[in-house]
């Protein structure tokens, strides 16, 4: 199928950006839509015009490192689908798509497509860890999970950190990132430790680059991995809990 | 990374939080953060939706006729008589209620400002929403129009403002809510600002619950009925006075 591509175009951090118009023709319906952006810059350095810049690693849904707005939905028309994992069978030929990177304060743009993440590692190293000894791996099923929990936090471990959520988000905000990275360890046993002095870092580290969550939910309908707002509420909680009982202790 | 004649604000590639100063209070540093204005703005709010509950209820008593409601105002003011002076559980009502929403509006002004930042200057040329409702997109504005009111319902009806209600007579309650329930106009403004409650309600009736982290797998079903149920109880409730005054059914 021959589509139309109309996509943003921005040659570095500081300079103004804008879309341009391509054609990208012979696009097999089993490709995906990284696969189709790939044909394009083959196509565009054919004609020896500079390819667009994308960010992919896996390609098959597990990483996190691809993902754009496509048509105005982050990571594309299909639910619970990563931009990799969306196929061009979700198109028709003659077909125009706009792709646009990631928008928030909290993600400037690179170039063209790839936006600066780096903001999601100063959270991870704030919080999203346990500190623990290393040496021989335990023996599985050494501390008593319930079945329950270990399914919610399985559920908040799915995160592949791509930021869709901070890019569906109207106010830039990254609950449903710090939520999920949070939750999964503080549900769990081996969380328990550092469980406040997480929730502290996390939400002071997440506040310094991203907005507050109005409830709105739209990060939870564009996250490629289904994870639920009810992981922003254990953020809030466990964060009341550990200034108020901070507040105790003073 | 960057090829910028002039060094970006934020270096691109590694982006670094910047310095936070600790402050010795923790209730100040817990205000300072985003989450502890959304913990007030929950509280407030809660605060407020009682407040709004009760004066329903016992506004109620208009459909008993006027002795009914003259009586229950009068008993409002000497509520606690003896132990609190004329006047003192009104007046420690209003203290609360300003308190709430003077936290409940300053803090929302600030959440929106952070917000309006760090959402970023670029637009998106396309944005499909796809959760978001009604209620939630219209959170500011729905406020706005239920502060405005509460402006010209106390100017209609606890001010006795001549311009609003010319008819307005000190303790005479059951005249000046009819007389002012009566003008079109001013039935009017009672009917879309509890409208417009309603739809205030309904979002924020659910996001307290996530704001201040109420949370559970037993209950979280029930987050969402409550709002719908709150919300409407508010709005018919205080919507059937003036409904009822225009009708003739009161009055």
């Amino acid at each position: 199928m021959d589509l139309t591509l109309r996509i943003w175009r921005q040659p570095h951090h500081d300079a103004p950006g804008d879309f341009v118009r391509y054609q990208v023709t012979d696009v097999p319906r089993e490709a995906s839509f990284l696969e189709m952006l790939d044909l394009l810059n083959e196509q565009l350095m054919a004609r020896n015009e500079e390819p667009v810049v994308f960010e992919s690693d896996c390609r098959e849904g597990i990483c996190g490192t691809c993902g754009v707005m496509i048509d105005g939905r982050p990571h594309g028309p299909w639910q619970n689908t990563a931009t990799c994992q969306l196929h061009m069978r979700a198109y028709r030929d003659g077909d125009e798509i706009t792709v646009e990177p990631w928008r928030a304060a909290g993600f400037p743009v690179i170039k063209d497509l790839a936006v600066d993440r780096s903001a999601f590692d100063r959270i991870i190293e704030a919080g999203g860890y346990i500190s623990t000894p290393t040496g021989a791996a335990p023996d599985a099923n050494m501390i008593p999970v319930d079945k329950a929990t270990a399914d919610r936090a399985f559920e908040a471990a799915a995160c592949i950190g791509c930021g869709a959520c901070v890019a569906a988000c109207p106010n830039g905000a990254a609950q449903l990132f710090a939520g999920a990275k949070v939750a999964q360890l503080n549900m769990l046993p081996q969380g328990q430790p550092e469980r406040y002095q997480r929730a502290t870092e996390v939400v002071d580290t997440m506040e310094a680059f991203f907005g507050s969550c109005t409830n709105h939910g739209e990060c939870q309908a564009a996250c490629p991995k289904d994870i639920s707002v009810d992981v922003i509420a254990w953020l809030n909680r466990d964060y009341r809990k550990a200034k108020l009982s901070g507040a105790r202790a003073s | 990374m960057t090829t910028s004649a002039t060094p970006p604000s934020r270096s691109v590639g590694n982006q670094q939080p910047p310095k936070v100063q600790r402050r010795d209070n923790v209730l100040t540093e817990l205000y300072r953060s985003a989450l502890g204005k959304k913990y007030l703005m929950a509280i407030s709010g809660l605060v407020l939706m009682a407040y709004v509950l009760i004066h329903m209820i016992g506004n109620f008593k208009l459909f008993e006729g006027e002795a009914s409601l003259n009586e229950y105002a009068i008993w409002l003011r000497e509520l606690g008589e003896p132990l609190i002076p004329e006047y003192g559980a009104i007046w420690a009502t209003r203290v609360i209620l300003i308190l709430a929403f003077g936290v409940h509006i300053i803090a929302a002004a600030q959440l929106t400002r952070m917000n309006q930042i760090s959402r970023g200057r670029s637009r998106y040329a396309e944005r499909h929403y796809a959760a978001v409702d009604f209620a939630g997109r219209t959170m500011r504005w729905t406020g706005v129009i239920v502060g405005l009111f509460v402006i010209y319902h106390l100017a209609d009806l606890t001010w006795g403002v001549q311009a609003v209600n010319p008819e307005w007579e000190y303790l005479e309650v059951y005249n000046n809510v009819v007389a002012s329930f009566a003008n079109p106009v001013s039935a009017a403004v009672y009917i879309v600002a509890n409208a417009a409650l309603g739809v205030h309600l309904y979002h924020g009736a659910w996001s307290l619950f996530q704001s201040m982290g109420w949370n559970s797998p037993r209950f979280n079903h029930w987050r969402r009925w409550f709002a719908i149920g709150f919300a409407l109880l508010i709005a018919v409730g205080n919507i059937s006075m003036p409904v009822a005054v225009q009708l003739g059914l009161v009055g």
